[in-house]
């Protein structure tokens, strides 16, 4: 399986084509088939998992080193052989003498990913059947699923980062479009569009680091590139630029500040979409692709030194950010699209402080309890408000819908990081991480990031599904078809932690997934008892604390009105409200700043200058026609020749009159002109 | 007597003639203009010949009288002709020839 | 020498003009008569085409095949001389394509004031130039199909176009006769001063320019380089392109975005750069200043378009402007994205220019800000018109990306010369160039999305609410489903152009050292 995971790809791709072309006319519209080609895939990609520890355990027998992963702070060895992937390629085209292939590079990232990809599409997809099923356009629904599905996996096991590129493109196309799904309010295509432009902006720079990167390399191959970012400082100028504008494409993808303006806006296509594009993968693919090349960004941004670099500042920047706007949305959506951008930034971070396999381990558990809670979100709103996110609208849901709030609650417990759930461990290894090796700012960053994580979930719980009711409807639990995949995502939530449990011994996580060759000698840090109970202490604490605003709202009368009466709290809070006024900054300055005034400038000078130019010249000339026409041919050319016609016509006219007849006047010439012959006779011969 | 005084009859008598050939319309007058600027002529070629003691002058002035004969015959002859043509001898009147 | 060998050339250049002799003696009465002879004239000019590409030797792809070279003119000893490699494959056959396309597009639905038979007519012509400029191998042999295409077009503007139809197709007409012009005296100058004198393609390449002083060099070049960028058209000598677009049928604007702006860029590569490298070499760094310009200059234009034609025509000059910078580098590598690109913006802009044509006849306006609500009222009709628009922004998986992407690769890396702009090396002036260019693509899809929300998402405006509009009609399909077809097909396999290309490119680029 490992040598053909292609056909994990092929599936939902040509699940795509048949409904495109057959499934209005399918008995399900199409459904049947995405659900049947990704179930397949995610067999597939189990069975490539399987494959996969398989061939790690083999080797690591092989080679004797079974202890290789034991106590204290051991370097991996890349020197040491270790696991190959898995590499397949073929040239899929040829230009200029360079080969530009295509193929799969499987290893244990890969499979990882793979697994997530599948495993989350395939419950969106049953999810769906029951969410979607009254839309008109369900059938095309199930196409983009398929589409995504296809491309994201496409992305995920690239053997190079053209292809990598490809499948980039196609899912913020995919993004695109399920985005503005309900197209025919304007607003949701803006929404799209916005998502769409912003991370195309941050493909500038994806597109010119992966150039730089083949042109020093001369391969577009993910394997070729990582040793050669590994071979020496000589390069390190080449790989900080090429760093620095991946960086740029990380942050457009994966909602990293300041491009993170999309990813809440992106909320108004359908809630299954969000929790499988804007939670669980699409926006992952920006960590993913820092995890892939991590090489360069180890030896770009120099992280083995500690201190500050790039890369964990725009991940610990986000990481506030994202939080502390979740504090003030209304709609469920965002608050959960907030919490993502932040725990991206977690994500990022992470990589950003050597700590690879924390922020890979975080990407897999954030994946599963995140999609947990959009599709938490979606049955509160299929069952509960009808289709609104509006938090005002929700409340006392508890008692309604008991699935859904069970379910909800072990997410946000995950998302909090309470021990034992898969936040919980993913999140403090990052912790750990960045405390161990010299980045104390960013483990103080995480720490703030918790609390304030802990804090405006039990907020948005609180709000969802304590209280009374708001609404207008009646609330009922939602069908099998949706509660099914939160209960199996619940599960997990909860032991998907696990497999990578430090104080337990269990390292599996690491064994399996961290690359063993072409990979720069990353530290890892041991469990350490104390900042674990800290991280989780903070994040009751913040559970505590915000419980009792929440619950005793109504004998906290002096905060009541507080952003009103507390000018600094007001200010607070605008900003908050605002987002930073980056959207602001976005729209009403960049984007409409070139829309507006400098395209219609830029067109001005067209119709105007340049046009007018023309026009002018074109004018002109035929000015100067008409002018050398008028004067020059008609007047002066024609004119010299009637002219001398007419002159002498007038001269014979002249003539005629001497001409008389009357030989008297002739006499009289005769005479006139002795008399002037000899006055002028006489004058000469005077002088 | 001087030489100029002759020279300035001569003179007047010629622009007489001119005048008269210029001038007058009627062919017998005309004529008779010719006459008078020959004659003029004839007293210089005269005179010129007396002060110079050389008789050239005296020969050009008897050709001259002899071919002012024949002329004066055949003029009046024409205008003779001209008056019984037109009944007028107005030499304005002879246009026959005009193209 | 099979008689196909010989005759493929000739037949394929002169079976339009045969066929427009056959549409103008039937009498004006019988339009279908005259419908099929033109359709059946431009198929069998497309069953040449597909002949063409199955007897083609892809292994010599950078060789001339099926040559044809024969005495024409001998007293300027200008021969009638043939000939298709790999650069001109391509883009002779997507002509030969896009003609009969055009004429089942235009089946039932003739602009204003109708006369079919003029009207086919001429689009015949129109392909007899085309496909002559792309196979003449004589300079006097090009000169005359470039000039013939001029013709035609000049009328179809003129009489079936919008209401502003006389000024653009003078401005048309004036603008690529004045570059003309400037080209044929340039061709003069070649044959007068080259070490023999000639106007053979093959043989001025091969001298390419040795003899000829190198301020001589300079001028005669900036001759043919004037004549060819107002073709492509090139920022500043573009303002004719968006005129004669808004106001062509649009079965014009098409043909002129498809096959009429690739003559520009054809001849850069197949004339301008092999016959005199030296120049190219000095000129290459302004002709990339000029197209990374025109990238960005084009897709602001869009940004201020209220006219949806008129937005993809200043979308054109963005587009050309990457196969422009791409011809820049002067490396193999450059000159296959720039083929792919001329490709690939030939058939997504044509799909385009149709879908806005289709938009137009249905609802009687262009104006972006009064349309809306395409895929409630005609849903397929939207999705293909979000396809090319897609495709036109490169996506990949679509033909445009493999004409976008290849050419910002390729200003990374381009020929190594003397220097480039302003004292600074080529290398640095083409990476900021590539900067830039990479910008023109996020403001790509920011017209053409915006272009997208405001034509086909959102709901009918009230204008239009009761109208009733017709989905695709069949002549729309079949005449949009083959561009479909070869948008995704070498969207997905890139390879199977770029192999064809990339010998001649190579060799052409093999002066330049790279």
């Amino acid at each position: 399986m490992l040598n053909s995971v292609w056909i994990i790809v092929a599936l939902p791709a040509l699940s795509f084509v048949i409904i495109l072309f057959f499934g209005k006319r399918l008995p399900k519209h199409g459904a049947e088939v995405a659900i049947t080609a990704v179930a397949a895939s995610f067999i597939g990609s189990c069975w490539a998992a399987v494959e996969w520890i398989d061939r790690v355990n083999a080797s690591e027998h092989a080679a004797g080193i079974a202890g290789f992963f034991g106590k204290g702070m051991m370097p991996s060895d890349s020197a040491q052989g270790g696991v190959e992937p898995v590499v397949n390629s073929l040239t899929w085209w040829q230009s200029g003498g360079i080969d530009f292939g295509v193929g799969t590079y499987v290893d244990g990232l890969t499979v990882m990913m793979v697994f997530v990809v599948t495993l989350i599409s395939l419950l969106v997809h049953i999810y769906s059947t029951g969410y979607m099923h009254d839309d008109k356009r369900y059938t095309w629904y199930y196409a983009g699923l398929s589409l995504f599905t296809a491309s994201m996996l496409t992305l995920v096991v690239a053997s190079g980062t053209l292809q990598m590129l490809v499948g980039w493109e196609l899912v913020g196309f995919c993004s695109f479009m399920l985005i503005g799904f309900w197209w025919e309010d304007r607003e949701n295509s803006r929404a799209a569009i916005k998502a769409f432009l912003t991370t195309r902006t941050g493909d500038i720079g994806l597109i010119i680091g992966i150039i730089i990167l083949f042109t020093a390399v001369g391969t577009f191959n993910i394997a070729g590139t990582n040793a050669y970012a590994l071979q020496g400082a000589n390069n390190h100028d080449i790989l900080l630029i090429a760093s620095i504008c991946l960086l740029i494409g990380i942050m457009g993808k994966s909602g990293q500040f300041p491009l993170h303006t999309w990813l809440p806006d992106a909320m108004a296509g359908p809630t299954p979409v969000s929790a499988l594009i804007h939670a669980a993968t699409m926006v992952v693919a920006g960590v993913y692709l820092g995890a892939r090349l991590y090489p360069v960004f180890y030896e770009g941004f120099s992280i083995s030194n500690g201190g500050i670099n790039m890369m964990a500042l725009v991940g610990g920047i986000t990481i506030l950010v994202g939080a502390s706007l979740a504090f003030v949305q209304r709609d469920i959506k965002k608050v959960l699209a907030y919490s993502t951008i932040s725990q991206l930034g977690y994500m990022v971070m992470a990589l950003g402080v050597g700590a690879w396999v924390a922020a890979v381990f975080h990407l897999f558990t954030h994946a599963i309890f995140k999609a947990l809670l959009f599709l938490g979100a979606g049955s509160v709103s299929h069952g509960g408000t009808h289709h609104s996110f509006d938090m005002r609208e929700m409340g006392g849901l508890r008692k309604k819908m008991p699935i859904t709030f069970w379910t909800f609650i072990i997410g946000s417990l995950a998302l909090a990081g309470i021990f034992p759930l898969a936040g919980f461990w993913s999140k403090d290894e990052i912790l750990v991480n960045a405390g161990s090796q010299g980045f104390e700012l960013f483990l103080i960053i995480g720490l703030v990031g918790a609390f304030l994580t802990a804090a405006y979930m039990t907020r948005c719980v609180y709000l969802t599904f304590f209280g009374e009711y708001r609404g207008k409807h009646h609330p009922h639990e939602s069908e099998r078809s949706i509660t099914t995949p939160l209960i199996i995502l619940a599960g997990l939530a909860i032991v998907g932690g696990m497999i990578n449990a430090a104080p337990l011994g269990i390292k599996k996580f690491t064994e399996w997934v961290e690359p063993t060759t072409n990979f720069p000698k990353v530290v890892h840090a041991e469990f350490d008892v104390p900042l674990a109970v800290i991280s989780v202490s903070i994040a009751m604490l913040a559970i505590g604390v915000m419980s009792y605003f929440m619950f005793r709202r109504e004998e906290l009368t002096k905060f009541k009105g507080l952003t009103q009466r507390n000018r600094l709290a007001r200010s607070g809070y605008t900003l908050l409200e605002r987002k930073y006024y980056l959207d602001y900054l976005y729209e009403n300055v960049i984007v409409e700043g070139i829309r507006t005034p400098i395209a219609r400038a830029m067109y001005w000078f067209n119709q105007t200058v340049i046009d007018g130019l023309v026009n002018f010249l074109g004018r002109g000339a035929v000015r100067v026609g008409r002018f050398a026409y008028e004067n020059i041919d008609q007047r002066g050319i024609d004119r010299a020749i009637n002219a001398s016609a007419n002159e002498i016509g007038a001269a014979g006219g002249v003539l005629q009159r001497v001409q008389s007849g009357s030989v008297q006047r002739y006499a009289l010439y005769i005479f006139a002109a002795v008399g002037v012959m000899s006055v002028a006779l006489f004058v000469l011969s005077v002088s | 007597m001087e030489l100029n005084q002759f020279l300035i009859l001569s003179a007047f008598i010629f622009a007489v003639g001119v005048y008269g050939v210029l001038a007058r319309r009627n062919g017998v007058l005309v004529l008779m203009s010719v006459e008078l600027m020959l004659n003029a002529v004839n007293i210089n070629l005269i005179a010129f010949s007396a002060f110079n003691h050389n008789i050239r002058g005296n020969i050009f002035a008897l050709f001259i009288t002899a071919i002012a004969a024949a002329e004066v015959g055949v003029g009046l002859a024409i205008v003779l002709l001209i008056y019984r043509n037109l009944r007028s001898p107005d030499l304005d009147r002879v246009e026959q020839l005009k193209g | 020498m099979t008689f196909f060998d010989e005759w493929a050339l000739p037949l394929a250049v002169f079976i339009p003009l045969v066929g427009m002799a056959v549409v103008l003696l039937i009498p004006r009465a019988q339009e279908t008569a005259i419908k099929a002879a033109a359709l059946v004239t431009a198929l069998a000019t497309l069953g040449v085409g597909v002949g063409i590409l199955t007897q083609f030797n892809y292994g010599r792809s950078g060789a001339l095949q099926f040559s044809v070279n024969v005495p024409w003119i001998d007293v300027i000893n200008s021969r009638f001389h043939m000939g298709v490699d790999g650069i001109s494959l391509p883009l002779l056959i997507l002509s030969m394509l896009i003609v009969p396309l055009c004429i089942i597009y235009s089946w039932n639905h003739f602009p204003e004031p109708h006369n079919p038979k003029a009207f086919l007519a001429l689009i015949l012509l129109l392909e007899v130039g085309m496909t002559g400029t792309f196979v003449a191998q004589d300079l006097i042999l090009f000169f005359i199909f470039f000039e013939i295409v001029l013709l035609p077009m000049f009328f179809m503007i003129g009489v079936w176009g919008g209401p502003n139809r006389e000024y653009a197709s003078i401005k048309f007409f004036l603008f690529t006769l004045f570059g003309s012009v400037l080209m044929l005296v340039a061709f003069l100058a070649l044959f007068f001063l080259s070490k023999e004198q000639t106007f053979d393609m093959v043989k001025l390449s091969e001298f390419g320019g040795s003899g000829i002083a190198h301020g001589t060099q300079l001028l005669i070049f900036g001759g043919m380089f004037l004549g060819f960028a107002i073709k492509v058209p090139m920022f500043p000598f573009h303002t004719w392109l968006p005129d004669a677009h808004t106001e062509a049928p649009t079965v014009g604007s098409v043909l002129l975005a498809a096959i009429l702006l690739k003559l520009g860029t054809y001849g850069f590569i197949r004339i301008a750069l092999p016959v005199l490298p030296d120049a190219a070499e000095v000129w290459a760094p302004w002709i990339g200043l000029l197209a990374v310009i025109g990238i960005i200059y084009g897709a602001l234009c869009c940004l201020a378009q209220r006219d949806m034609k008129r937005l993809i025509a200043f979308s054109s000059v963005s587009h050309m402007g990457f196969v422009m910078l791409a011809i820049a580098t002067l490396t193999s590598f450059g000159i296959n994205a720039a083929v792919f690109g001329m490709v690939a913006h030939g058939l997504i802009t044509g799909l385009l220019f149709f879908v806005a044509g289709s938009v137009q006849e249905r609802y009687h306006t262009r104006e972006m800000s009064r349309l809306g609500g395409l895929l409630t009222q005609a849903p397929k009709m939207g999705w293909i018109l979000g396809f090319a628009a897609m495709a036109s922004l490169g996506l990949p998986g679509l033909a445009g990306f493999w004409g976008e992407f290849p050419a910002i690769l390729s200003a990374y890396d381009p020929a190594k010369l003397a220097s480039g702009l302003f004292d600074t090396s080529n290398l640095v002036t083409f990476r900021s160039f590539m900067i830039v260019a990479a910008v023109g693509t996020v403001l790509a899809a920011g017209y053409l999305l915006w272009m997208l929300q405001r034509v086909a998402f959102g709901s009918p405006p009230p204008e239009f609410e009761d109208a009733h509009i017709h989905d695709v009609h069949t002549s729309e399909w079949v005449a949009w489903a083959p561009i479909m077809f070869l948008i995704v097909l070498l969207g997905v396999v890139p390879g199977i152009l770029f192999s064809v290309t990339d010998a001649p490119a190579t060799a052409i680029a093999k002066v330049f050292g790279g």
